[in-house]
């Protein structure tokens, strides 16, 4: 029993890393039919910015909000200067996107080495918990499914509560038509992607803690968010969220249970949601 | 009047099809253009060149004077054009009184607002006006996935005309209506105030000429023919367009 609720507890959290990290990259292809490739190599910018600051400064929470901040201007700046002028031109952009991930990610591992790295995690959050059955487990992993949740809230009232996320919702549905009503939709757009750079930034710092920091990274959890995405349904938020709740469990469980095979049981699944349902679990047609 | 609209030798291709050539045409302030013609004509693609959906290969386009075909779709629609699409194409996962509130934001300039307004602010009045305007009334909560198709026409009209455009760009409005939904569209453009200018393509014959005061025939991306509506019922050349046959044929 102890085994099967640590490997449960476990697939949890890595699904909220995983949320978080994905969240951004749904919200981006929902609104601008962007494949972003770059996703990955944000997430590594923002835990290396969020490590550099917070060593400097010596405060967790100033890794967090550096992150953000650097992270939301390389988005900004990404947007604007290669993949604006491009819109609708979705395998222009996926090839300048990995272009850009593949000189980021050379960036970081000039300026940091192929060290790893972790950042020290805040005193609060610092140490373990008794749990029942479980046993001992680290708060800041348990921490992870609050930051989720957090995430998700603030999604979810930006989205529905806001005349910000109307405009989003509405250009999921149909740019050219929120076009026609007199909005600059590509403003809105260069903003959507720094919100999604900057969400994107802030786990990876969140990684950063829970886990750790090193080249390769970005490969990884860009191809976590694709798979949680197609999973889910791309450009939904609630799908993003099943979709990493799938996966976290289904890589967990199977590591604890098929070691062997777990790493085909992600793709196992996402190969069982296209056939049977193309656009994801709460995807619907672009 | 005076002229609205001036598009000058305007064309554009798509690889090696020119969808649209050399047209230019003036539309007064005021008046009720229809542009007819058969599917590929070019109509839609027009219309995409004045809305700044489509930046035209060459030509020019003024409004009121001012040279715009460098402007994005958003500006024009700012500075008093507005438009539908040939399929219906309201915001389906948003409101009907959310569609409406985003064609009336659209067009304010100043402060953007981040809460979503309550049902007493000032643009959700002037969204409830429009839709009885065109006769779409207590949906307002209704997602607009859920309207039937007639009433989705309506709310993009109502949409279109949320922002007080000076000028209409209507593509296919009666597109998918029922024969018993004609008649409400067509009473229902007659009833705009003059000071609203509109431009048309449509399909059904009597739908436009019913509402025109002008029509242009296009074929193959060039316009053909230009009369008013008893001229246009009256061409052989348009009989010919529409219907392959000139109807003389039926007198010999």
């Amino acid at each position: 029993m102890k085994p099967f609720l640590l490997s449960m507890l476990n697939g949890i959290t890595l699904a909220a890393l995983y949320f978080i990290v994905a969240s951004g990259f749904t919200i981006i292809f929902g609104m601008m039919r962007v494949v972003n490739m770059a996703h990955g190599s944000l997430y590594l910018l923002g835990a290396y910015i969020g490590y550099s600051v917070a060593d400097s400064s010596g405060s967790w929470l100033m890794g967090l909000a550096g992150a953000a901040i650097g992270t939301a201007v390389a988005g900004l700046l990404l947007h604007r200067v290669f993949l604006s002028r491009y819109q609708g031109q979705d395998l222009r952009q996926a090839l300048i996107t990995i272009g850009l991930s593949i000189i980021i990610a050379d960036l970081l591992l000039a300026g940091y080495g192929g060290l790893t790295y972790q950042l020290d995690i805040p005193d609060a959050l610092y140490g373990g918990v008794r749990l029942p059955v479980a046993g001992g487990y680290p708060i800041f992993r348990l921490a992870l499914i609050g930051f989720a949740i957090l995430v998700y809230l603030a999604l979810w009232l930006l989205m529905h509560r806001t005349r910000f996320g109307m405009i989003i919702r509405a250009a999921v549905d149909d740019r050219h038509m929120l076009a026609a009503t007199g909005i600059n939709v590509p403003l809105f757009s260069t903003a959507v992607f720094a919100l999604a750079a900057s969400l994107v930034g802030i786990a990876g710092v969140i990684g950063g803690s829970a886990l750790s920091i090193a080249p390769g990274d970005d490969v990884h959890y860009l191809l976590s968010s694709l798979v949680v995405v197609i999973v889910g349904g791309m450009g939904n938020i609630k799908g993003a969220a099943i979709g990493a709740l799938l996966i976290g469990l289904a890589e967990q469980l199977g590591l604890a249970y098929f070691p062997t095979y777990s790493a085909i049981i992600s793709f196992a699944i996402m190969v069982a949601v296209l056939a049977y349902r193309p656009y994801g679990l709460f995807g619907r047609p672009a | 009047m005076t002229v609205i609209l001036e598009v000058d030798n305007i064309s554009v291709s798509f690889g090696s099809l020119r969808a649209v050539r050399d047209v230019s045409l003036q539309v007064r302030a005021g008046e009720r253009l229809t542009i007819l013609g058969t599917n590929g004509a070019g109509k839609s693609t027009l219309f995409n060149l004045i809305s700044g959906d489509i930046a035209p290969t060459r030509g020019s386009i003024r409004w009121q004077g001012q040279p715009i075909h460098g402007l994005p779709a958003p500006a024009r629609t700012r500075l008093g054009m507005s438009r539908s699409y040939q399929t219906s194409r309201v915001l389906h996962g948003l409101s009907v009184a959310d569609n409406m509130y985003l064609a009336v934001q659209g067009v304010q300039r100043g402060r953007f607002g981040f809460r979503v307004p309550g049902a007493d602010h000032p643009f959700r009045q002037a969204a409830r006006q429009t839709l009885a305007q065109v006769g779409l009334q207590g949906v307002d909560d209704e997602l607009a996935s859920n309207l039937s198709h007639g009433e989705q026409r309506q709310l993009e009209i109502a949409m279109a005309l949320a922002s007080q455009p000076q000028m209409l760009l209507l593509d296919e409005p009666a597109a998918g209506l029922s024969p018993s939904e004609r008649p409400e569209l067509v009473a229902l453009l007659r009833s705009l105030p003059r000071d609203v200018t509109i431009i048309l393509i449509e399909h059904d014959m009597d739908v436009a000429l019913q509402v025109a005061d002008r029509v242009l025939v296009m074929h193959e991306g060039e316009i053909v023919f230009q009369g008013t509506p008893a001229e246009t019922a009256a061409s052989p050349l348009v009989r010919s367009l529409y219907l392959g046959y000139t109807g003389d044929e039926d007198e010999a």
